[in-house]
């Protein structure tokens, strides 16, 4: 927690805050598991109990009981009696309890098992005021994974482009980073000219994106804590679509420096370049698989944008995709066995799924224009932009499709999101 | 609650901020209306170093002051409707070979926007190509794509996007 802390003092410093991200459920699951999150007792700075009773109806796998609902309000599992949460057909309940300390709170809390009366799991946690908001994620994240095996992915940030338009039709743009729920927006860099392709480090501490900001596409990468900004990649024509390999050495780039995009990898230590692909025609938007062995893109060497894949060594690349005519901007999900990327479905641009050892493809998206795909750490929800009511937002979609939000300003368009790695505590 | 209200401030702050200093902003070299006709002659069109008789760059009434050709959707193919406006540009640019100008490849909004970052680039080849085969000099011409990010109408119609898909010469 002392890392978290340090963490968030360095990012106050350094960043300025930004307008919020509003989210907003457009569509729940059905099946999903009751829980009783039970507000906690003691005072604290943030609703603990609301922050991990939100994320949990986020993920689409569970289903929060409203307080007013709630017979009761334990804060311990001695003050808890089953019979009230059995009668409300509770599977699942978490009490907890948030005491000030000396120099900031003291969080703790416990998920039981309503029908077995027993405890599944519980911690304790010391933190600092600001800290609190991070904890309840975290305490997400253990009561999904206690409840569903699989590693939570609450904890984490969202990375994403944010476009003002002024009257005369301008454009203000920034990239921002936001906690995974759209709070905390923090101003990452902002210019009058397009940036764009923000991409995470494995450890999430930097970025790398492409800024227009000396009237040509560069790329940067940029500290999200320090705010210290490297220009890595200035060549002539392109210079786009960066991608960090999973060991966070290298970056696979796109660069037409030699007359068309070709891709290529470039050591960040060393800036020293390998050319993956040689074809006059496009090849863009490299993305690595989770083993960093091969590397997949969009080329339209075959006519149409499709998805491709060659070894992160160079060599012939063996097409992926073969549904429809355009398919591009593909990224795995961290298990390696699934590929989301943008799909022409008709006259619609919409984010496909396709399942790498099966090949079966679906989509996943209802808009006519959506675009930038990635899934979450977990691989449970694929994050996307789109457009809706006229302007550019988000939604996150569980990756089986069947629940999705929205995440929207309050003005102006956003776009482009990526969901971080897991944070390193 | 209170953290978002005083975003939502902050950010309507800013956003005052921006209208005060949009006028730092470059501006994109605005299409120059329909001038149809008029125009003048040019001797020996695409022949090496031929004398522009034509009018000038500023004359509206000149083919010169269409600055902006359009592309059929994932296309960099120069359409018919646009050879004559860059032969005039051609002759024009081959007859001073001290001005230089930067041609802009745009995209419109669909698809993924590095693959429109790249397809820009290939508008501005191919426009950049089209005026070297009329005699004017490589040196003379620069290219930059923008993809999707600088629509001419940020609207999201088949309108849009046909006014979207455009390469640009910038004098």
């Amino acid at each position: 927690m002392k890392r978290i802390l340090l963490f968030l003092l360095l990012w106050g410093w350094h960043l300025t805050a930004a307008a919020g991200l509003t989210i907003e459920i457009t569509q729940g699951a059905e099946g999903a598991l009751p829980i009783a999150v039970v507000p906690f007792g003691g005072s604290a700075p943030e609703d603990v109990a609301a922050i991990v009773a939100s994320d949990l109806k986020r993920s689409g796998r569970f289903k929060p009981l409203p307080t007013s609902d709630m017979l009761a309000r334990p804060h311990s599992k001695a003050e808890v009696d089953f019979r009230d949460w059995r009668a409300l057909k509770q599977e699942s309940l978490v009490v907890g309890q948030v005491n000030q300390t000396g120099s900031g709170y003291q969080i703790q809390f416990e998920l039981l098992d309503v029908f077995r009366g027993e405890s599944l799991a519980g911690y304790q946690f010391n933190t600092s005021a600001r800290d609190v908001r991070p904890t309840a994620h975290h305490i997400a994240d253990l009561i999904y994974e206690a409840l569903t095996g699989e590693r939570g992915a609450f904890a984490t940030r969202i990375a994403y482009i944010t476009g003002l338009r002024s009257a005369d039709g301008k454009e203000r743009v920034a990239l921002q980073v936001a906690d995974s729920d759209g709070f905390n927006p923090q101003t990452i860099f902002s210019s009058n000219e397009p940036v764009l392709s923000p991409a995470w480090s494995p450890d999430g501490r930097r970025l790398a994106y492409v800024s227009f900001e000396n009237r040509k596409p560069a790329i940067y990468v940029q500290d999200v804590y320090s705010g210290q900004r490297e220009r890595i990649a200035d060549f002539s024509g392109i210079n786009g679509a960066p991608a960090w390999s999973p060991d966070g050495r290298s970056l696979a780039i796109t660069l037409s420096k030699d007359g068309n995009p070709d891709i290529f990898v470039m050591d960040v230590g060393s800036r020293g370049l390998r050319a993956i692909t040689r074809h006059p025609s496009i090849d863009t938007e490299p993305a690595w698989s989770p083993d960093g062995q091969h590397l997949v893109f969009t080329s339209d060497r075959g006519g149409s944008p499709q998805i491709y894949r060659v070894s992160a060594a160079g060599g012939e690349p063996q097409r992926v995709t073969f549904d429809g005519k355009y398919n591009a901007r593909a990224s795995y999900s961290a298990d390696g066995k699934r590929l989301t990327m943008v799909t022409r479905d008709g006259g619609e641009f919409r984010i496909g799924v396709l399942d790498v050892a099966s090949k079966a493809f679906r989509t996943v998206s209802e808009g006519n224009l959506d675009e930038s795909p990635s899934f979450a750490p977990n691989g449970s929800m694929i994050i996307y932009a789109a457009r809706a009511q006229g302007r550019g937002v988000l939604y996150a979609v569980s990756a089986d499709g069947r629940t999705r939000q929205r995440l929207a300003l309050d003005i102006g368009d956003v776009r482009e999101p990526v969901w971080s790695p897991y944070s390193k505590r | 609650m209170s953290t978002r209200k005083l975003a939502w401030a902050a950010l309507a702050f800013s956003a005052l901020l921006f209208v005060g200093c949009s006028s730092m902003q470059s501006s994109e070299e605005a299409p120059v209306g329909d001038a149809t006709g008029g125009g003048g002659a040019y001797g020996s069109a695409g022949a090496r170093g031929s004398q522009w008789a034509g009018g000038s760059l500023n004359d509206p009434s000149s083919p010169l002051s269409k600055r902006v050709v359009y592309f059929e959707y994932d296309s960099a193919e120069i359409v018919s409707e646009s050879r004559d406006v860059l032969r005039a540009h051609g002759g024009y640019l081959a007859g001073n070979r001290s001005t230089n100008i930067t041609i802009e490849g745009h995209c419109d909004e669909r698809g993924s926007r590095e693959y429109n970052l790249a397809l820009g680039e290939r508008r501005a080849q191919t426009v950049k190509r089209f005026l070297e085969a009329e005699g004017v000099s490589g040196g003379q011409l620069a290219i930059i794509s923008y993809g999707e990010e600088r629509p001419a109408d940020s609207g999201h119609s088949e309108t849009a996007w046909a006014e979207n898909r455009r390469g640009v010469l910038v004098y």
